[in-house]
């Protein structure tokens, strides 16, 4: 058995390998087994709430007025057979791969070429910095001017969500690069080329795949927000294709609370399985933190 | 009389003349090294002592050349590093230099750290450099930890790696700036026979910058006292203890002689260093 499934633990927050044998072991060890009860109080707590309005008379706050779990269950049993939902699925995370990759492919060379050149640094950072503080939910009316695409202008404000993270994580990780391995590289004759292929590079790894965890939450947050505002693309007003973000809002518009509640779950799990994909990709690059 | 071990070697001779180090000569004008002279005979090692912040590193990054000087000059064997007309050195695997903190690769195995210098350099090709890096790593007992990541070896095992890579250059002047200084007692042992074994085994010229008064009795042929900031040689006291040394020598009566004598010469120069306020400074 070397087939090796992964996990994130919630203490650590870090990857951890396991052999698939060690499977149920890790299901019925103490912490899972409190994790499991607290979720299932947690179900159980909400289902009571949501059905207060039955057994109290009158709704408690806030779970009062929210769609039951089994309600939402069957909402999403419904939901599953449909086209529009899993077209939703499609949309939104097409949406972020674009983004996100066009960030990283832009955001690492750009970040890099900041660290290495002062001369860059010095000219481009004022603007850089100045566009910054701008959210990049702000820019969704401008952007939809200038792309020729609705599609492209919500890529295009998912990208800045990720961009600005993942370069300012590039420059910062080039700045706690020591020096002395740069000396040390010197010493044994290094190239400049090299000195950048080996020591750089590599030395800034780690805080690309940082940046990148950080920025593919941010994308999330970014992509449902941009199809709510933007009605939902070329998706239009159909409901099928517009992306989980529209598939929430559009559920509010029609009235189908439950589906509100399915919506928003689909996108915990999306983001939740991105962000795996993402610390598994950052694991694969910096084999030797994994080993420590 | 010479004290350099028995075997013939020409090489690695380093003479400073003069050298002057000058921090920020524009503003605060910080005087670290000041017309210190003093030579290092080939295959030697030479141990540097002085007070925290008296301008070791300083002089041992000239010679590396990492720093330029600000006046008079360096030579290795008789070939002038930097002097008038050339402020630094350059930088180069003739002179290999092993931190406190150690500099070995994060994300390179020990066993491509080991072989990083001839690969880059183009010296040898990847499996060759690779079968002499196994080579020398065996020879210094570092067999087994080839394929561990610095992070997966102790402190003290980076160290030797470290300087296996070094060796792997065939430089001619080792520059060990307080390497075993955050090691434990016991470790640093360890490291002293592992040294002074290496050192027999490749005649190579040694400036290591200490602090401990023992360690520096047991492995130089000489020690240089430093001065307090600016720095330069107070005294250079020869080591007339046989070799080869091993941990039992501490226990003989020459042994505390020595040290005994150096702890007075360093104790000076520690005191005008502490009245004047000078930081205890281990970035630099
Ligand atoms: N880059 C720098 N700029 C300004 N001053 C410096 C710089 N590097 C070192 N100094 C100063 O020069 C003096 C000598 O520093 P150096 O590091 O050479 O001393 P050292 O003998 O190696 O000290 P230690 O024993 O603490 O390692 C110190 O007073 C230090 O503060
Ligand atoms: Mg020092």
């Amino acid at each position: 058995m070397t087939q090796q499934a992964a996990i994130i633990t919630p203490d650590s927050g870090r990857l951890l390998r396991f052999r698939t044998a060690a499977l149920p072991r890790l299901l019925f060890n103490r912490s899972s087994r409190r994790a499991i009860v607290s979720i299932l109080a947690a179900i159980a707590l909400w289902q009571l709430g949501a059905t207060s309005r039955e057994w109290l008379g009158w709704p408690v706050p806030v779970l009062g007025h929210v769609p039951a779990p089994d309600a939402v269950l069957v909402a999403w049993y419904h939901v599953l057979g449909d086209a529009g939902y899993w077209q939703s699925w499609y949309q939104s995370f097409l949406r972020v791969a674009m983004g996100f990759a066009a960030a990283t492919a832009i955001g690492v060379p750009f970040g890099l070429t900041l660290a290495m050149s002062p001369t860059c640094r010095g000219i481009v950072l004022p603007v850089f910095e100045l566009l910054r503080p701008i959210p990049p939910l702000a820019w969704v009316p401008a952007s939809i001017l200038f792309w020729p695409t609705q599609e492209l202008s919500i890529d295009f404000v998912i990208f800045l969500g990720a961009f600005y993270t993942i370069v300012l994580n590039v420059l910062g990780g080039a700045e706690t690069i020591d020096i002395r391995l740069v000396q040390a590289a010197r010493s044994m004759g290094a190239s400049r080329i090299n000195i950048f292929r080996r020591i750089i590079l590599p030395g800034v790894l780690p805080s690309i795949g940082a940046g990148m965890e950080v920025a593919i939450g941010i994308t999330w947050e970014v992509v449902v927000a941009a199809e709510m505002i933007s009605g939902g693309g070329s998706g239009g007003a159909s409901g099928a294709g517009g992306g989980l973000g529209f598939f929430i809002w559009n559920s509010y518009v029609g009235g189908s609370y439950p589906d509100i509640v399915v919506g928003m779950i689909s996108i915990g799990i999306a983001g939740y399985g991105s962000s795996a994909l993402v610390r598994l990709l950052q694991t694969r690059l910096t084999p030797w933190l994994e080993a420590r | 009389m010479s004290l350099v071990s028995q075997k013939q070697v020409r090489r690695g001779a380093i003479r400073i003349e003069d050298a002057v180090k000058i921090y920020d000569p524009e503003g605060a004008h910080i005087l670290a090294v000041d017309h210190c002279s003093f030579a290092v005979a080939p295959g030697e090692i030479c141990m540097l002592l002085g007070p925290s912040g008296c301008g070791k590193t300083s002089l041992l990054n000239a010679i590396a050349g990492f720093h330029r000087l600000d006046g008079g000059a360096i030579y290795l064997d008789d070939e002038m590093l930097c002097g008038p007309g050339r402020r630094a050195a350059a930088i180069g695997p003739d002179r290999i230099v092993v931190f406190q903190n150690g500099a070995l690769f994060p994300w390179k195995t020990a066993l491509e750290n080991v072989a990083f210098g001839p690969v880059v350099q183009g010296r040898l090709s990847k499996p060759e450099a690779f079968a002499r890096a196994r080579q020398l790593m065996a020879d210094a007992g570092l067999g087994g930890h080839e394929d561990a990541y610095p992070g997966q070896i102790s402190s003290g095992l980076r160290r030797r790696v470290e300087i296996v890579r070094a060796l792997l250059n065939d430089p001619a002047v080792l520059l060990l700036d307080e390497p075993y200084r955050a090691l434990d007692a016991l470790t640093r042992s360890v490291m002293h026979e592992a040294l002074l074994d290496t050192h027999a085994r490749t005649g190579v010229t040694i400036i290591f910058i200490t602090h401990d008064i023992e360690e520096a009795v047991f492995l130089g042929h000489r020690v240089v006292v430093m001065t307090a900031r600016p720095c330069r040689p107070k005294r250079i006291f020869d080591i007339d203890l046989p070799r080869p040394r091993d941990i039992g020598i501490v226990a003989s009566k020459r042994f505390r002689e020595l040290t005994a004598e150096i702890a007075g010469t360093l104790d000076a120069e520690a005191l005008k260093s502490f009245a004047r306020g000078e930081k205890e400074g281990h970035a630099a």
